[in-house]
């Protein structure tokens, strides 16, 4: 009798307080719970985190690389959206 | 309560009782969440915190995400009479960040436990408010480059310091809106300077654009602090980290120098360098302007509701159809 293969978690982390939880890595575990104990285990052995979010990797839905270039294409033309885009005159500060 | 960007202050008949030191509720471990603010630390959604302190981020990251949202009303105006097709896609791409600004502050504040609709309703029926500044019409085209030049600039003044806000999630909302926000003081700056260089009556423009908005934009502030007991409480919390006065000084000694090298003149006689406090002098500030405003009596308080009420409701059926679609792919999928 074979177990059935454990899911893959992705894990995020956040390093102090303040900070964003941070993609770390994957691990497989049966189940919520134990995928947080073995983040804590595999990831923070090194106190790299005060806080650790485990997410099932197959509830994420990213962007696909082959549609790269035409998915984020609609930024890269509007150069307006950066300030050094505008002339500040000679010795105006604080803009 | 009034919202101005991050800014929380009421009417003088709408003030709190005396500020309330933390902790707040007995069964909060008060070492924890007393000494993250001593450390200077921030407090994460899942900490120990007073009831009080809570309630009150709430209500001004709501505030200040409806500010974002009812924002994009002034300018939106001028989108479709922009002068230049360069000059418009400017202003839809700032407009688009003011939108994305609402988002992220929602979502800050969802993570107190709140949720978004019901925030979303709270401003619809008049329960939250937001800053009273867009309660100022858009008359001409160099009022959108006055709202960037010293709307934004005053927002920019008063949110900088809450990139380091005591709640994490809002300090960190505020460092993508703060570094968003930087090129749109620089756009109102440019499209004054543009007009206060062209035609006579182009200039004319821009000094009445000027003329209006002066006010109005140091009333973003807030009453004076002797007038201000809310933000005492903010300030014991680490949610605000400089005073309404300090603030508006600050913006005052940046804004004077860039008004000369526009070559447009502030409203206020009484503006003058002063050696001895190393600070510019001004006028004083009629407030009962801003609180009348405050209360719903603004040029346009009625119109900005009635449009934002008509934009959710003229909204319902997208939302329903992507719930519909959803809903349908979820039935397809779960039965191959």
């Amino acid at each position: 009798m074979s177990t059935p293969p454990s899911p893959l978690w992705e894990v995020f982390i956040r390093a102090r307080r303040g900070l964003n939880h941070v993609h770390a890595g994957s691990l497989h575990a049966a189940d919520a719970e134990t995928a947080l104990r073995n983040a804590r285990d595999v990831f923070t052995r090194r106190n790299e985190g005060v806080s650790i979010w485990v997410v099932p990797s197959s509830e994420i839905t990213a962007s696909s690389p082959d549609e790269r270039d035409a998915f984020f294409d609609p930024a890269g033309d509007k150069v307006y959206r950066h300030p050094t885009f505008y002339d500040v005159p000679e010795g105006v500060e604080h803009l | 309560m009034a919202q101005v960007y991050g800014n929380d202050f009421g009417t003088p008949d709408q003030q709190p009782g005396r500020p309330q030191m933390p902790p707040g509720p007995a069964d909060l471990d008060p070492e924890t969440f007393v000494e993250l603010l001593a450390d200077e630390d921030r407090v994460e959604p899942r900490d120990d915190m007073p009831a009080a302190y809570r309630k009150t981020l709430v209500r001004q990251i709501a505030q200040h995400a409806h500010s974002e949202i009812i924002g994009m009303q002034p300018e939106g105006n001028w989108i479709s009479r922009a002068p230049s097709l360069k000059r418009k896609a400017i202003l839809m791409a700032k407009v688009q960040d003011e939108a994305g600004h609402g988002l992220y502050l929602y979502s800050a504040a969802e993570t107190l436990g709140v949720d978004r609709a019901d925030l979303i309703d709270q401003l619809h029926s008049g329960r939250q408010k937001y800053s009273s500044i867009f309660n100022y019409p858009t008359l001409t085209w160099a009022d959108v480059g006055a709202i960037g030049w010293l709307v934004d600039g005053a927002a920019i003044t008063n949110q900088v310091p809450l990139c380091r806000c005591s709640y994490g999630p809002y300090s960190r909302a505020m460092v993508r809106v703060c570094k968003e926000e930087s090129f749109h003081q620089r756009q109102g700056f440019e499209i004054l300077w543009t007009l206060s260089h062209g035609s006579p009556a182009q200039r004319a423009m821009a000094q009445d654009a000027v003329d209006r908005y002066w006010w109005p934009s140091l009333m973003m502030f807030g009453p004076p602090d002797d007038d201000s007991p809310n933000s005492a409480q903010s300030m014991a919390w680490g949610i605000k980290r400089f005073s309404n006065d300090d603030l508006r000084q600050r913006f005052v000694d940046m804004t004077v120098p860039q008004s000369e090298a526009l070559g447009l003149t502030l409203p206020d006689p009484e503006i003058r360098w002063n050696d001895e406090r190393g600070h510019y002098d001004f006028g004083t500030i009629d407030f009962t302007e801003l609180f009348e405003v405050v209360k719903g009596n603004g040029p346009c308080n009625a119109e900005r509701m009635a449009h934002k009420v008509k934009a959710h409701e003229d909204g319902a059926w997208v939302r329903e159809a992507a719930a519909a679609y959803a809903a349908k792919h979820a039935v397809a999928e779960g039965a191959a």
